[in-house]
């Protein structure tokens, strides 16, 4: 096993996400989009931990993956909100403020 | 069997905790679980209650912050990821009274908006938790709990106005590109760790500093700095703030300009200070260039706004500059490091009493116009002569005039870059000087606005301005004013240090 293969996993999966964020427009799909940046992370964490014997990164994993769960309940609660407010989640309509 | 490996177990000793160093959080997170829980038993029949009581707990929260600061010792906690120094401390200060003028400010336009006030000051007293668990960050794992615990709750203040489409974008434009950010800089951090094999800032120094330029490294460093440039609004991360300070309600907007912009600093220098110092290979060009996209683009752009609360979205964004300007030197020596840093200190806490004092006016203003047009404010001195010249006092301090507090913020700055004596801080002081020139100018067309025309439609009738609102606007006027007729308070507010204790 090479720490280089879970890298490049994770490197894989960050671009995705990225390219996700900047493109997607639907709201549901850009949380995911982050959610695959934030496994990229994780992924990253435990492998950099596993291979130098060290607990600190699986202790950063648990963290990134309590505190992402209550970032993307917010995050769904304002597609919600949009939903009702506008009946669409569709973020390019999202163009009130300008200038 | 079991036996035998359960006598080999070492049995868990907890680690000594200082409970003095934490009384200042352990007071916060008491008074927002009181405010919670006061919403879940007394429902509606809460709602007097809650902003006081918010405001006390910001208050009570000071007192031990004050103690240790008497106290004058610095505290390491588990292994350094966490320090109560005198940086800590000053910040720590800082967060809990601009809270506690956010709260003042809340008061009235809170309650009259028919918000939900239980649940907005049990966010507001969480997002300042997070704030002050931040001043004392030195790890990555703590400060990026303590970033999320400062802007979950910022996001949903964001959005406080349910059923009102600017509010809801407001929000929604600053939940994407805060996530976002977040994530890079979570990215950067988990190669930190890789290259590193630690989360303490100190160790992560220690191995960074050792000149192992490898590319990963400063791939990591520009990640996660970019996260924080992003949440001091710095050019080019700043194009959610003008669109969410005009869309959220206005005391969110002041919070978010003052309180979680000076967050995002005080991360940003323990990063810089205490981990990559080392490495002014890699943060000192990229922190030139964000000081000087942000205050060029920042003020160019705010010349042509008509709206009070973008204008000073747009004059936050140049703040972040001159703000970040004495980073773009700090690697070249110790003494510079120490110049910068308490350059970056002064024009935050500078910064917080004169930005909360524009926004407190703007908020008693708009009771009257209900509107932050900068055309609405014609003729004001007319019907609010007190109001007229508390904006003159903060816009001119926000410019950089002599008597006023905004002067010595932008004196440090130029000070710390003069001290560098290079091309890279020459340069960046003629560009800083320029925009202090540029933004004189948007400052004094407001204030000709509201001294020299005539009010619209003639209509003087004069503006009621509640007692709490009042007393927000004072206490900044008064902070303003003192720090800038009175050295010695900036000399003693700005007299810390990162790099002794953590590198």
């Amino acid at each position: 096993m090479m720490l280089n293969q879970f890298l490049l996993l994770a490197a894989a999966l960050f671009c995705i996400g990225v390219y996700g964020v900047l493109t997607r427009r639907n709201g549901v799909l850009v949380l995911m989009s982050v959610e695959l940046i934030l496994n990229a992370v994780n992924i990253n964490l435990v492998a950099f931990g596993a291979f130098q014997d060290n607990v600190m990164g699986d202790v950063f994993a648990v963290f990134v993956i309590a505190v992402a769960a209550a970032e993307v309940g917010v995050g769904l609660a304002m597609v919600l909100l949009m939903y009702r407010n506008r009946k669409s989640i569709d973020f390019s309509e999202v163009d009130m403020l300008k200038g | 069997m079991s036996a035998a490996l359960l006598a080999q177990v070492v049995p868990f000793e907890r680690p000594a905790i200082d409970w003095h160093a934490f009384a200042p959080e352990l007071v916060l997170l008491g008074f927002g679980v009181l405010l919670t829980s006061l919403d879940a038993i007394f429902l509606e029949r809460g709602r007097k209650l809650t902003s006081a009581l918010a405001g006390i707990g910001l208050l009570a929260a000071l007192v031990p912050v004050i103690t240790l600061a008497i106290d004058g010792q610095d505290r390491y906690l588990f292994g350094g990821a966490y320090v109560v120094d005198n940086f800590a401390l000053v910040m720590k200060a800082l967060f809990l009274l601009s809270g506690y003028v956010v709260v003042l400010m809340s008061t009235n336009y809170i309650a009259e908006g028919d918000y939900w006030e239980n649940e907005y000051y049990g966010m507001l007293v969480t997002s300042i938790l997070g704030m002050i668990l931040m001043a004392s960050a030195r790890d990555l794992i703590t400060i990026f709990v303590a970033l999320e615990l400062l802007s979950i709750p910022a996001y949903l203040m964001a959005t406080w106005r349910k059923r009102d489409l600017r509010s809801n974008e407001a929000g929604l434009k600053y939940y994407l590109m805060g996530v976002f950010a977040s994530a890079i800089m979570l990215y950067g951090m988990s190669l930190l760790y890789g290259v590193t094999g630690s989360t303490v800032l100190a160790d992560i120094g220690e191995v960074v500093n050792e000149g192992d330029s490898t590319s990963i490294s400063t791939l990591a460093i520009v990640f996660v700095l970019a996260g924080f440039a992003f949440k001091v609004s710095a050019v080019p991360f700043h194009t959610w703030a003008p669109d969410t300070y005009e869309g959220a309600p206005t005391p969110v907007t002041g919070f978010l300009a003052v309180a979680s912009k000076a967050a995002g600093f005080v991360a940003l220098v323990q990063l810089i200070f205490v981990g990559f110092w080392g490495r002014s290979d890699v943060y000192e060009p990229l922190m030139w260039a964000l000081a000087a996209a942000s205050m060029t683009v920042g003020n160019l752009i705010a010349l042509r706004q008509t709206n009070m609360v973008r204008m000073m979205a747009y004059s936050g964004i140049a703040s972040a500059g001159y703000i970040l300007a004495p980073l773009a030197v700090a690697g070249d020596s110790v003494a510079i490091a120490d110049e910068s840093l308490r350059a970056v200190v002064t024009y935050l806490v500078i910064y917080a009493a004169m930005n909360l004092g524009v926004f407190g006016v703007i908020m008693a203003i708009a009771r009257k116009t209900k509107s932050a047009e900068i055309s609405s404010y014609s003729g004001l001195f007319h019907y609010a002569p007190g109001l007229t010249v508390a904006m003159t006092i903060f816009l001119m301090s926000l410019a950089g005039i002599p008597p006023l507090g905004g002067w010595w913020a932008k004196f440090a700055v130029f000070k710390a870059l003069a001290s560098a004596d290079t091309v890279a801080g020459w340069s960046l002081a003629v560009v800083a000087a320029v925009n202090s020139v540029i933004a004189l100018y948007y400052y004094l067309s407001v204030l000709r606005t509201m001294w020299a025309d005539e009010a619209p439609d003639g209509d003087v009738s004069p503006i009621r301005v509640p007692a709490s609102l009042v007393a927000a606007m004072a206490l900044t006027a008064i902070a303003t004013v003192a720090f800038g007729v009175w050295p010695p308070l900036v000399d003693g507010v700005a007299d810390v240090t990162l790099l002794g204790a953590g590198g």
